[in-house]
């Protein structure tokens, strides 16, 4: 039996979750309307109210003020308008601050924008410490900045982990950049909608989230970012939205990302229980068939992501064991970066003091809105033989 | 036992795709003969730009795209195979190490042997899949010993040469499916497929070399392991006509590329007929020197059962010609206070053969049956027997 003829278990949220029927109504609304938001006629008047709404809707949604939103492409261009963007601006402020601190275990839009800033603008990138569930080390941040806290320019740590869940301690990071008056940003890519996000209560200068992980469509995200924090544009040509991001606003986008954001966060409790439960399950079901497999990251409940379950399977391959689930239909990440198509032992589980081997041999299963028990039973089902060959091959 | 994959009895197939038009047209057909075929692409290289870049070849990422948008045609699932470690160790260091002993090894067998037909195929095997279909042209079938692997219909295009390192048991879980047709063929069939590559460039240089430049590359990469940086050309008087920058830019029988300052007294082309890579040593003389009457090869691989003597015909270079020969083969003994001496494959040639390289393969024939092939050890020339 081919992928095709299999209906598919979707285990792969964190990489991209369905549409919510609501988000693909209200895009679609607007995708047969013409208008620029940026005309002053009637019809651009329009596109710009549907915009402004959505932007109010998303500031509701994350409690911060519509000023503060930022509409990008996607929560890639967010890191790097919030990484790049605030280094120079800090940095033009005083030539000092060179220094940026973020954890070892973010997500490359943000990894691969300070190495780059690193290499090309001068600056002297430190990647904290974090625990073996992927934790930030809190002291560690606390002496870095303590070391000269005259001369860093940004504090970026993410709200929660893609691959293993974890979430970090950002109130901790807030309170000990605060001191000093260093702006932090964090990427919340993978929290908003599943685990209680407010702006204005966290206290971080820059948030930056996307649509299509939240039940949105592709392509639009946006930088949340405070008034007073001085950010360089990355992208000229007419200064849309607040002179820091230029460039055709996509209402319709927009407003699918509203509407799916609204949505996330409103049912983000409910969510949170449900798929928390599902979660549980899964990573019961899987241990009781492969008992030598170990869950990566923080232990479920209050510090980890509800949706995420990552596991090392000793003596497996972790993309012989993707193959083959992938060929019983069921669909997971080995939730490490590719260069060339070439899969890197991820650089979260080497931070988490996992071996090279431990690090190949794991797999990421992520749940979500449109998860339920029977995706849990299949993988349960199909796990322990598809360990069993996986082993096979690795020897 | 009958081998994998034979008419009417589908099996799961790993369809190795290098992005190129052989491999995509080979994966398409198992796909058509029933098989249920899997498409994988092989990462050689952590870092592509390592080993080249740019140019066409088996370690770019334009060519894992290209495999991948074939495998999308023809509707089968792709993966990408990280073999980058296994391929550096028995193929790339291979290859540096042979060329600072003096020799001239052939990357694609020992790739064959090593990888696409080993690593590959015992992971698939692991994996639940019976066989690995490859785009080579050469033709497999079953003979009254088991599985035979014939060159190919398209002469110009056989491949049974870099396929001559693979033993029966290989062979009884390999697919060819293109070796019954010629290439223009399979172009316009894939091109019908829908296949972008229908009319992609062949390859001919070695995968993760650049641009062909042999001696560079392994100047670079051998670095402090050059054997040599400099040395003499001389005649085979002995009498300097040259200098060199490495023994490894040269192989036996090579006339381009010696920038010999002034001709040979005679005004004749002169050869590389020896290589010396401890004293760094090129000896250059007239082409008939070259001739070769006896080759001794080590390191046999059988297709089938080993012979002990054999008369047939050896290729000594990929797209060499043929030559006719005598086989015997002297198996492994244990000499008393000597220790082992190893297996080897004394080839006796009915008629000289020119330009011939210790390190490459003699793959021998009988008639279009590939017997099995060892590895170029030394060889005894005309010249050597006059002196």
């Amino acid at each position: 039996m081919t992928a095709s003829e299999t209906p598919v278990v979707y285990l792969d949220h964190a990489a991209t979750t369905p549409m919510a029927p609501a988000a693909v109504e209200a895009m679609t609304t607007h995708l047969l309307e013409v208008g620029n938001a940026s005309s002053l006629h009637a019809s651009g008047r329009r596109a710009r109210r549907v915009v402004e709404e959505s932007r109010e809707t998303i500031a509701q949604a994350l409690d911060c003020r519509p000023g503060e939103v930022v509409f990008t492409s996607g929560g890639t261009e967010a890191d790097n308008l919030a990484v790049k963007g605030v280094y120079w601006s800090r940095r033009a402020e005083d030539p000092r601050r060179v220094r940026i601190l973020a954890t070892s275990v973010e997500h490359h839009a943000v990894l691969d924008p300070l190495q780059w800033l690193e290499a090309r603008e001068g600056a002297k990138v430190e990647l904290l410490p974090v625990d073996e569930a992927g934790r930030l080390d809190v002291h560690a941040l606390e002496q870095a900045i303590a070391r000269e806290p005259e001369s860093v320019a940004l504090v970026s740590v993410m709200w929660a982990n893609n691959e293993v869940g974890a979430l970090q301690p950002v109130a901790d990071v807030v309170r000990l950049a605060g001191e000093h008056g260093i702006p932090v940003h964090t990427d919340a890519v993978q929290a908003v909608g599943t685990v209680p996000v407010s702006f204005a209560g966290s206290g971080v200068d820059a948030l930056s989230l996307t649509g299509h992980k939240v039940g949105g469509p592709y392509g639009v995200g946006a930088l949340v970012a405070r008034r007073e924090l001085p950010v360089t544009a990355l992208v000229h040509g007419g200064g849309q939205e607040r002179d820091i991001r230029s460039g055709t606003i996509d209402a319709p986008a927009i407003a699918g990302f509203a509407a799916a954001v609204e949505l996330a966060v409103k049912e983000q409790a409910s969510y949170a229980a449900q798929v928390g439960a599902l979660r549980d399950e899964l990573v019961r079901g899987v241990l009781s068939v492969v008992p030598d497999a170990f869950l990566n990251g923080p232990p479920a409940g209050a510090e980890r992501l509800p949706g995420n379950a990552h596991f090392s399977f000793p003596g497996c391959e972790g993309d012989s064991l993707l193959m083959l689930l992938d060929a019983r239909g069921i669909e997971c990440s080995t939730g490490s970066a590719c260069s060339a198509g070439v899969p890197q032992p991820s650089h979260v589980l080497l931070a988490m003091g996992r071996t090279d081997a431990q690090a190949r041999s794991s797999l990421r299963f992520s749940l979500g809105h449109t998860s339920t028990r029977a995706d849990v039973d299949a993988l349960v089902e199909a796990i322990g033989p598809c360990v069993e060959r996986a082993r096979l091959a690795s020897r | 036992m009958r081998r994998a994959g034979q008419a009417g009895v589908p099996v799961r197939v790993i369809a190795a795709m290098s992005g190129g038009v052989d491999s995509a047209a080979a994966a398409a057909r198992a796909v058509e003969a029933g098989h249920d075929v899997t498409g994988i692409h092989l990462a050689l290289s952590r870092n592509p730009a390592s080993y080249r870049s740019g140019a066409r070849g088996c370690c770019t990422i334009e060519d894992a795209n290209d495999a991948r948008r074939a495998a999308d045609v023809i509707g089968i699932p792709f993966y990408v195979w990280d073999l980058s470690d296994r391929f550096h160790e028995d193929v790339v260091e291979d290859f540096m190490s042979e060329y600072a002993s003096g020799r001239t090894p052939n990357p694609c067998l020992r790739c064959n042997e090593k990888i696409k037909f080993a690593a590959v195929l015992d992971r698939a095997l692991a994996l639940g899949f019976d066989a690995v279909a490859t785009g080579h042209y050469a033709v497999l079938h079953d003979g009254p010993d088991g599985v035979e692997l014939h060159r190919s219909a398209d002469a110009a295009k056989d491949q049974s040469y870099v396929l001559g390192v693979l033993t029966q048991e290989q062979l009884r879980h390999s697919l060819f499916p293109l070796g019954d047709t010629p290439k223009p063929q399979v172009r316009e069939e894939a091109a019908r497929r829908g296949l972008l590559v229908a009319d992609k460039p062949d390859s001919h240089d070695i995968c993760f070399v650049a641009d062909g430049d042999n001696a560079g590359w392994l100047r670079e990469k051998l670095g402090d392991r050059m054997p040599n940086t400099e040395g003499a050309i001389v005649d085979e008087a002995g009498v300097e006509v040259g200098r060199h920058s490495g023994t490894t830019a040269f192989t036996i029988g090579q006339r381009r590329g010696l920038r010999l300052g002034q001709p040979a007294a005679d005004g004749r082309p002169r050869f590389v007929l020896d290589i010396e890579p401890v004293s760094g040593t090129v000896t250059v003389g007239p082409r008939e020197h070259l001739a070769v009457t006896h080759v001794s090869g080590v390191r046999p691989r059988w297709a089938g059962t080993a012979p002990t003597t054999l008369e047939g015909t050896v290729q000594l270079r990929a797209h060499g010609q043929e030559h006719r020969c005598r086989v015997a083969v002297h198996p492994a003994v244990e000499e008393a206070g000597h220790g082992r001496r190893e297996t080897t494959v004394e080839i006796e040639l009915l008629e000289p053969a020119y330009g011939i390289a210790p390190g490459q393969a003699a793959v021998l024939y009988d008639g279009t049956r590939v017997v099995g092939s060892a590895t170029i050890a030394a060889t005894r020339r005309v010249a050597d027997a006059a002196r």
